[in-house]
C-alpha cells in the first residue's frame, strides 16, 4: 500500500470508529464497575486477631497444608502445556510431582 | 533490657525467632504471647491486603491454599512502602518461585492483570480527545502525529488466555477458557477501570502507541503482527472508552 | 495535580463523626444523619486520580474533614520517609483538612513497611526522638498536628515515664494538639491492669482536638489476664462509653469519632454510633 492509499484507509477507519463510538451506550449512567479493585489494599489503624492465628504459627505449604482438595478453580481449568513447551501443565495437577519427598 | 526496633523487627515476621526479652505486662511478668499480638497484626493485615487485591489468584488456587501463599509472600516481601494500595509487585516473581504455584504457568500473568487493574484505579485522570479533532485533522497528519493514551491505560500480553480465566473467574456465565495467547487492555473510560481483550494485532498497536510512536508506525506494527488488524475496531475501542487523550506533533 | 478544595471547612465541628468508607458514599450524600464531619486514612488517598479522590473532593464540598495518618511511623529509628512526607505535605496542600492527625507509634523499619502500630519505651531518648519527627513533620507540611495515644498489649520494663507525661512533654516541646483515643485509654488500662479514669485525670485534655471511639476485641495473656484488642470491628463498649462521658464532663465538649474498620457495617449501625456519643456531647453543652 502506498502512504496515499494508507492515509486514506486511515481516515475511512476513523471515520468508523467515530460513527460506532457515538452510537456506543454512554459510561455516565454505567453502574459502579470495580471488580473489587475499590476495597483493595485499604491502610487503616485496626489491630487484628488477638494472639491466636497465622502470625504466630510456622508455615510449611510443604507439608499437607498446600491442598488440592481445597484448590481453587484452577482444578477446572484445563489448559495444555507450558507456552514455553515444557513438559508442566498449566494446572495444579502437576503439584504433587513437584512437591518435595 | 532494652528492645531495639531490629530487635522487634526480626521476631515479628519470623515465629521461630524468640520474643524479645524486655517486654512485660506491666507488672513484672513476660510479655508471653502479647507480644504474638503485633505478630498476627502484621501477617493478617498484609495476607487481607493481598486478598483483596489478588481475588482471581485467591479463587484460582482456593482460599485455604491462598492463605499459605500470602503469608510465605509477606515474609519474603514485606510492604516497602506505606501506601498499602500498591502492595504486591513482587507477585508475579513470587508465584514462579513457590513450589506449589511455579507449575501453573498462567498464574504470574494474572497476578500482572490484578497489579495493573489496582494501578489504572488510581491512575491520574484526563480529559479524553475531543472527537471533532480527530475527525477534522487530514489523514496525512494523523498518521505522522503521535496519539496519547490515558494514564489509566495498562497493556498486559501474554501467552495465556489471562483475559478468558480472569472473565470465569469473575463474571458470572463466562466460559471456560481454552487456550490462546491474549493480550489484554485495561481502560478506565471514567473511574472504573475494565479488561479488554484485544483482537488480532491490537497488543502490537497499543504497545507501540505506549513507546510513543506514529499512528502509522502502530499501525505497521499491528499489521506486521497480524494482517487481519482491524484499525477501525481498534480506535473505536479506545474512542469509547475515553482512553485517547492527545495527538502529539 | 488537581484543584484545591474549593472551600475548606478549616475547623472540626464539636459533633460525631465517622471514618469514611467507601461503601458508604451513597449513604453519606443522601442522608449523613448526626455525622457532621468525616476522618479519612491519609494513605488512601495518595494515588493519583480515579474514583477515591473524586470522592473525597465531593464530600469535602459538605463536610469538614480530618486527615488521619497511619503510616509516617513518627517513632521510627530511623529518619522519616521523606517520600512519605512530600506526599503527606500535598495532601494537605490540596484537600486542606480541618485537622491532621498521626500516631505515636513506629511502623516502617529500614525499607519495610510492617503496615502496623507498633509500640515505644517512654525514655527521654524517646521523646527527643519523637518530638524531633514532629517538628519535622510539622514544618515539612506547614500545620499543627494532633499525635494519638497508642493501644497497648505490652510495656517495656526500660521505660521511665507514664505515656501522660512522654505526651505532655511532646506537645510542650513540639507545640504540637493531641487525639485521645478514649478506646485505647480503656483497652491500654485494662492489659496493663492500670486506672482508666487516673489516666484521663493525668492527661493534658486542653491539648485534646480530636477524641477517637471504637470497638475492642477481647482475649488473655499466658496467666489468663484479659488481653483487649484493638480492633474497631464492633460496637463501641459501655465502659468506653462511661470514660467518654468522664471525659467530656471533665475536659469539654471535642469532635468525636467513631471508627469501624473491620466488618464494616451498614450505615444506619454505624450511624446510630454516632448518635450515641451525639447525646453525651449534647448532654454537656446543655
Amino acid at each position: 500500500m502506498s502512504n496515499a492509499t494508507k492515509s486514506i484507509a486511515v481516515a475511512g477507519a476513523v471515520a468508523a470508529a467515530l460513527a460506532a463510538s457515538l452510537s456506543a451506550p454512554a459510561h455516565a449512567q454505567a453502574k459502579e464497575k470495580c471488580f473489587g479493585v475499590s476495597l483493595a489494599g485499604q491502610n487503616d489503624c485496626a489491630a487484628g486477631p488477638g494472639t491466636t492465628c497465622a502470625g504466630s504459627s510456622v508455615v510449611d505449604y510443604q507439608g499437607n497444608a498446600w491442598t488440592l482438595v481445597d484448590a481453587g478453580t484452577c482444578a477446572d481449568i484445563e489448559l495444555p502445556a507450558m507456552a514455553d513447551g515444557s513438559e508442566r501443565m498449566g494446572s495444579l495437577e502437576a503439584l504433587d510431582r513437584d512437591l518435595p519427598a | 533490657m532494652n528492645v531495639d526496633q531490629d530487635t522487634f523487627r526480626q521476631a515479628l515476621l519470623d515465629p521461630k525467632a524468640p520474643r524479645p526479652t524486655g517486654l512485660s505486662d506491666g507488672h513484672g511478668l513476660e510479655a508471653g504471647r502479647r507480644f504474638d499480638v503485633y505478630r498476627n497484626n502484621v501477617t493478617v493485615s498484609l495476607a487481607e491486603a493481598l486478598e483483596t487485591a489478588f481475588p482471581t489468584i485467591a479463587k484460582l488456587v482456593g482460599a485455604q491454599n491462598f492463605k499459605l501463599l500470602a503469608t510465605s509472600y509477606l515474609r519474603q516481601y514485606p510492604p516497602t512502602s506505606p501506601l498499602m494500595m500498591f502492595y504486591g509487585k513482587d507477585m508475579p516473581a513470587f508465584i514462579q518461585t513457590f513450589e506449589p504455584t511455579k507449575s501453573i504457568g498462567y498464574l504470574p500473568d494474572i497476578a500482572r492483570l490484578e497489579l495493573a487493574l489496582r494501578h489504572s484505579y488510581h491512575a491520574a485522570d484526563a480529559t479524553p480527545l475531543d472527537p471533532a479533532i480527530l475527525q477534522s485533522t487530514p489523514p496525512d497528519t494523523l498518521m505522522a502525529s503521535k496519539p496519547t493514551l490515558a494514564p489509566a491505560t495498562r497493556l498486559i500480553r501474554s501467552k495465556w488466555p489471562i483475559h478468558a480465566i480472569w472473565a470465569f473467574n469473575t463474571l458470572p456465565g463466562a466460559p471456560k477458557p481454552t487456550m490462546a495467547a491474549q493480550d489484554t487492555l485495561i481502560l478506565r473510560p471514567d473511574l472504573d477501570p475494565e479488561p479488554h481483550l484485544l483482537p488480532p494485532g491490537g497488543g502490537a498497536f497499543v504497545a507501540a502507541l505506549l513507546d510513543e510512536t506514529t499512528l502509522a508506525n502502530a499501525i505497521e506494527a499491528a499489521t506486521t503482527e497480524d494482517p487481519a488488524f482491524d484499525l477501525s475496531a481498534m480506535l473505536a475501542l479506545l474512542i469509547t472508552n475515553n482512553a485517547l487523550t492527545d495527538l502529539k506533533d | 495535580m488537581f484543584d484545591e478544595n474549593p472551600k475548606p471547612i478549616d475547623r472540626l465541628p464539636n459533633a460525631p463523626g465517622v471514618g469514611y468508607k467507601p461503601q458508604h458514599f451513597a449513604d453519606i450524600t443522601n442522608d449523613p444523619g448526626v455525622v457532621g464531619w468525616l476522618e479519612i486514612h491519609a494513605e488512601n488517598y495518595m494515588g493519583d486520580g480515579g474514583r477515591p479522590l473524586a470522592q473525597l473532593r465531593h464530600l469535602a464540598e459538605t463536610f469538614a474533614m480530618s486527615a488521619h495518618g497511619v503510616g509516617l511511623s513518627i517513632g521510627g529509628e530511623t529518619r522519616l520517609d521523606p517520600d512519605h512526607l512530600k506526599r503527606l505535605k500535598h495532601l494537605n496542600d490540596w484537600l486542606k483538612p480541618a485537622s491532621f492527625s498521626e500516631h505515636l507509634a513506629w511502623s516502617t523499619h529500614g525499607a519495610e513497611f510492617l503496615n502496623d502500630l507498633l509500640p515505644l519505651p517512654y525514655t527521654e531518648a524517646t521523646v527527643t526522638r519523637v518530638a524531633d519527627h514532629v517538628d519535622e513533620l510539622q514544618e515539612t507540611i506547614g500545620r499543627k498536628v494532633l499525635l494519638e495515644n497508642p493501644s497497648s498489649y505490652l510495656a517495656f520494663t526500660e521505660s521511665t515515664m507514664s505515656e501522660t507525661d512522654f505526651l505532655r512533654e511532646i506537645a510542650r516541646r513540639t507545640g504540637c494538639g493531641l487525639l485521645l483515643d478514649v478506646n485505647n485509654v480503656f483497652v491500654s488500662a485494662t492489659n496493663l491492669d492500670t486506672d482508666p479514669i487516673a489516666y484521663i485525670d493525668d492527661f493534658p485534655l486542653d491539648h485534646v482536638g480530636e477524641i477517637h471511639l471504637g470497638g475492642h476485641d477481647e482475649d488473655e495473656d499466658d496467666h489468663g489476664a484479659p488481653l483487649l484488642i484493638d480492633s474497631h470491628g464492633r460496637e463501641v463498649a459501655d465502659p468506653v462509653w462511661a470514660l467518654y462521658d468522664y471525659v467530656i464532663a471533665k475536659g469539654g465538649v471535642r469532635p468525636t469519632l467513631i471508627e469501624w474498620d473491620n466488618d464494616v457495617p451498614d450505615w444506619p449501625t454505624l450511624e446510630a454510633e454516632a448518635q450515641r456519643a451525639q447525646a453525651i456531647l449534647q448532654k454537656a453543652v446543655a
